[in-house]
């Protein structure tokens, strides 16, 4: 059996969605710049996914920035927002210590190459941001709050609307990397005071090499692609016609199976979180305890004693792909900086394991995974010195 | 993640040899710690008139990796003699294995260094002298 329980990661494309891609890539091949009529067609394609992407979010259509990815977006949002408030002397951005790399590493360069100053907020045991911790680190010389919507590791979803309400009042702007939330969650940039939120859409069915940055009307955050006029000319680069066609398709096809999706998900999550509960002795659930607060396809648990790398090749080895937040799946020896943030102990860290499930999963495959994945962790447990000890001091308790 | 294991080290992980404890065993040591992702444990028995290992068993908690080089070390130290043992490197360990990673090379220096452990803990109980043990870097 394949089974594919790393949604996060990256999702299909939808048959749905490539079909709406391929005129794209030959006969309407035209470049929207180009004065002729012919490239007219590509011109109103690009428009028409605008319009999709700015539906699905209650944004105004003039409010979307195509750009190559999420990454991209969160790259442009803060160096373009702190590049401009730095010229009236404003150098602070306040994030959280969980966030995406994409904004973590970036938060670093302005540091490291702008000086920036930059606040890395904490997160509790569940990894939710205190919105008063917000208020408290805001100065005078606050450019900048940019809090992720979901986390892609343990899913949390953080008070958007609350944070958002705290930086409109201040007059702050407020941007939220939205990759993991806007796959999977209703969002109203209005109702939710957000100013720039960033996507991606092959986390929900679109096609690789395709994001977007929302900006609010008047929120006019410096180029970061330096160019040509496309974008209004505010991002630069011939546009990437079939992807942001497949994204405004995807956006839309989501929006419409949304709360459909989001239950059954739901139910798939909670009964995979309950059989491995019950299944496997002192397995920990990391990330939001509560079902509403937590993404509907997210599954994250350490298991004490086992390190996530070799759980991820059992796995493999039985057919399901998922992933972990072990050392041993980076280049760094260090385990999940989420993880971490979470208080979890660097040896619970490094024996997490994730499943994200999604349109590719059935009701057998959480059965047969809570078929396997207990003979997995009882055998690897079996010859960790870590889960010996870890019973003897539990024997001595 | 790209995980390029060589078949050696996935079958030796995925079948590891010697995996367990002995009991009264004649060695024990134990190297890495949880904060790395990383400890091996290894037991020997040595047979007290020729020295030579009779038995090894480990317990790994780590990667495949450092579970496929305490597989593959207690292979290459079984029948040997305790001098002979302390001789195995961590490079002929990963060269066993056709080769780890260079981010994973450390699995196989605790291998190294849990066997050093082990044969220093039987030398000092047999009156023998405790050879100092190189830790590397990494």
């Amino acid at each position: 059996m394949f089974v594919y329980m790393d949604h996060t990661a990256t999702t299909p494309t939808s048959p749905e969605v490539l079909k709406a891609m391929m005129p794209y890539f030959g006969e309407n091949f035209g470049n929207p710049s180009s004065v002729y009529s012919f490239s007219r067609k590509s011109r109103s394609a690009v428009e028409k996914a605008r319009t999709q992407v700015a539906q699905a979010l209650n944004a105004d259509s003039s409010e979307i920035f195509f750009t190559s990815s999420g990454t991209e977006a969160d790259n442009w949002a803060l160096k373009g927002t702190l590049d401009k408030a730095r010229l009236t002397g404003k150098n602070h951005l306040i994030t959280t210590q969980i966030e995406h790399h994409a904004i973590l590493h970036t938060a670093e360069y302005l540091h490291k190459f702008e000086g920036v100053d930059v606040t890395y907020l904490p997160v509790d045991s569940e990894g939710f941001v205190n919105p008063d911790d917000v208020k408290a680190a805001i100065t005078d010389k606050t450019a900048l709050v940019s809090i992720m919507f979901a986390n892609n590791e343990v899913g949390t979803i953080q008070p958007i609307k609350e944070i958002g309400a705290i930086c409109r009042e201040r007059k702050i702007p407020f941007h939220t990397d939205a990759v993991q939330g806007a796959a999977h969650l209703d969002i109203d940039v209005k109702a939710m005071n957000i100013d720039m939120l960033s996507m991606s859409a092959h986390k929900m069915y679109g096609p690789k090499g395709v994001g977007a940055l929302f900006l609010r009307k008047g929120m006019r955050p410096e180029n970061f692609m330096h160019g040509g006029a496309q974008e209004h000319k505010h991002r630069a680069s011939t546009e990437n016609i079939a992807g942001i066609v497949g994204f405004g398709e995807a956006m839309e096809i989501l929006k419409t199976r949304l709360n459909e999706d989001k239950a059954i998900n739901s139910a798939r999550r909670d009964k995979l979180i309950a059989g491995i509960l019950d299944k496997i002795p002192d397995a920990k659930l990391n990330g939001a305890v509560c079902g509403d607060k937590r993404l509907p396809n997210n599954i994250n648990f350490s298991f004490i004693g086992v390190e996530g790398e070799t759980l991820l090749l059992d796995l493999d080895a039985r057919g399901i792909s998922a992933s972990t937040g072990s050392a041993c799946s980076s280049e760094s020896l260090d385990p999940s900086h989420v993880l971490l943030a979470l208080g979890l102990k660097h040896e619970m860290a490094h024996g997490s394991l994730r499943f994200t499930i999604g349109r590719l999963t059935t009701d057998e495959q959480i059965d047969y995974v809570l078929e396997v994945l207990p003979e997995i962790v009882a055998r690897r447990r079996a010859m960790s010195p870590l889960w010996e000890d870890y019973l003897k001091s539990k024997g001595e308790n | 993640m790209a995980l390029d294991y060589s078949q050696k080290v996935m079958d030796h992980f995925i079948n590891p040899r010697n995996v367990g404890e002995i009991a009264n065993a004649d060695g024990i040591g134990e190297a890495g710690n949880p904060k790395c992702g990383d400890i091996m444990k290894i037991y020997l028995k040595v047979n007290p008139d020729t020295n030579i290992i009779e038995d090894v068993k480990f317990k790994t908690f780590g990667c495949a990796s450092a579970i496929a080089s305490s597989s593959m070390a207690t292979e290459m130290i079984k029948g040997r003699t305790v001098e002979e043992a302390w001789n195995l490197t961590n490079s002929a360990v990963a060269e066993a294995l056709d080769g780890l990673p260079p981010i994973k090379m450390h699995c196989s220096v605790l291998a190294e260094e849990a066997i050093h452990e082990a044969l220093n803990d039987y030398r000092a109980k047999h009156g023998m002298e405790i050879i100092p043990i190189e830790h590397h870097e990494d």
